[in-house]
């Protein structure tokens, strides 16, 4: 979807502004809602791609006064009444208002350190074939989709170099949208400032996307 | 009382009890384990692992050779990886080459390496001009590059996470990975800053 979180390229936002010593949450309300995506999705009722397309369809001009956490609870809600685990009644409540539904595993405590150092590997055995070598030419899709994407709408229908073949993962164009894994060899592609921002680019620039194969073409 | 208490909460708070209420309720979560996530990432996941990275990167020669074949796996050997951290890559920054790393799409970040990305890093100023114009990204936070020098900005758009190795500081011949390692800042392994000068540092 071409939303507002495909920044890229977007002026006008001001600034970088950094903050001194920065906590690692600014509210116990962001603690809990960090805490609750990452232990709704040990469930294992939604996958990473489905948590990113539920956020990225927050209305733009919402997603765009919205604090980050704050679209971490929005894409959270969503996915939970998508996945049929609450319904409105109940987040309006707060009560439990339907039987639960079932889910794969419950994330205990003691659980944790091993989840987290262990992780969630997105590579898979590739299926087909690679299709580029390092320094290929290739040219990106011009394609926009309705739904999800990681292709970024400033590095579609560029002329760029691959710059690194990697192992084929997980197809989050599909993944997002419960449509099966469906891997595919993942490159990294190299484009000139000037490809991506014409002639006034910074002559010293150049930019990498990481880009599942089916965004590119031979160049 | 208890009526007293939510008077007090925000509409953001009050929804956020809610939902943890029938989470917790229908048997979802443990809001124990809510506890255990924060407290990972309060407490011992942050850029102090990666500093220790970058560090014995600058000390050992042969580390550093690991780390561009195989840096996952290198990084394993230090005792970090995993959520947010199963494929890394580091790229180094040199006189001639600078690289900067950002997520235009979210947020994407080496969790392992420096824990939870800064507010900065998610915000629409840094994703929407890091791509196209890191030199003036660079100046909002005080870094000035030589016009000969390069810029490789990595858009972290899949799984793939980017630690960059900032230069040495000149000055620390000798000095060993502990050392070094209060050297290398947070920043230095976005590519937003560089790591910091001896005289910068007091140590213990």
């Amino acid at each position: 979807m071409n939303g507002v979180h495909d920044m890229g390229g977007m002026m006008n936002f001001g600034p970088v502004e950094e903050e001194a010593d920065e906590p690692a949450f600014h509210a116990d309300w962001e603690r809990r809602v960090f805490g609750l995506t990452l232990a709704a999705s040990a469930t294992g009722a939604f996958n990473i791609d489905m948590g990113r397309r539920a956020r990225e369809s927050i209305p733009p001009a919402e997603y765009l006064s919205s604090t980050y956490y704050e679209i971490w609870l929005a894409g959270l809600e969503k996915l939970l009444l998508e996945t049929g685990l609450v319904s409105d009644d109940e987040l309006a409540s707060g009560t439990a208002r339907m039987p639960a539904a079932p889910i794969k595993r419950v994330l205990k405590p003691q659980m944790v350190p091993s989840m987290l150092a262990v992780g969630s590997d997105s590579e898979r055995p590739a299926e087909t074939p690679v299709r580029f070598a390092a320094g290929d030419r290739v040219v990106t899709r011009n394609m926009h989709p309705m739904g999800h994407t990681r292709l970024p709408r400033y590095a579609r229908g560029k002329r760029g170099v691959i710059e690194q073949v990697h192992g084929a993962h997980i197809f989050p164009d599909l993944n997002a949208h419960g449509l099966g894994e469906a891997p595919q060899r993942l490159y990294t592609v190299r484009f000139t400032g000037a490809e991506l921002w014409g002639e006034d680019a910074d002559p010293t620039l150049t930019t990498s996307i990481d880009a599942w194969e089916s965004y590119l073409e031979p160049g | 009382m208890n009526d007293l208490a939510h008077s007090e909460l925000s509409d953001v708070e009050l929804r956020v009890r809610a939902l943890e209420s029938i989470l917790a309720e229908k048997g979802y979560i443990d809001p124990a384990t809510v506890d255990a996530l924060v407290e990972a990432y309060e407490t011992r996941i942050g850029p102090r692992n990666g500093a220790k990275v970058v560090a014995r990167a600058w000390a050992d020669d042969d580390y550093a050779q690991w780390l561009r074949a195989d840096a996952t796996a290198a990084i394993t050997s230090l005792g970090f990886g995993g959520r947010q951290g199963e494929h890394t890559l580091v790229v180094e920054n040199t006189q001639d080459e600078h690289n900067l790393v950002v997520c235009t799409l979210c947020s994407c970040y080496p969790w392992p390496l420096l824990g939870l990305p800064p507010v900065w890093y998610k915000s629409a100023p840094y994703r929407s001009r890091a791509v196209m114009d890191p030199r003036s990204v660079l100046t909002d936070f005080g870094v000035s590059l030589p016009e000969s020098t390069r810029i490789r900005v990595w858009d972290s758009t899949a799984e793939l996470r980017y630690l960059v190795i900032p230069m040495r500081p000149a000055g620390t011949d000798g000095w060993s990975a502990e050392q070094l390692a209060d050297l290398v800042t947070r920043d230095s392994m976005i590519g937003t800053g560089f790591a910091l000068r001896p005289d910068q540092v007091v140590r213990q």
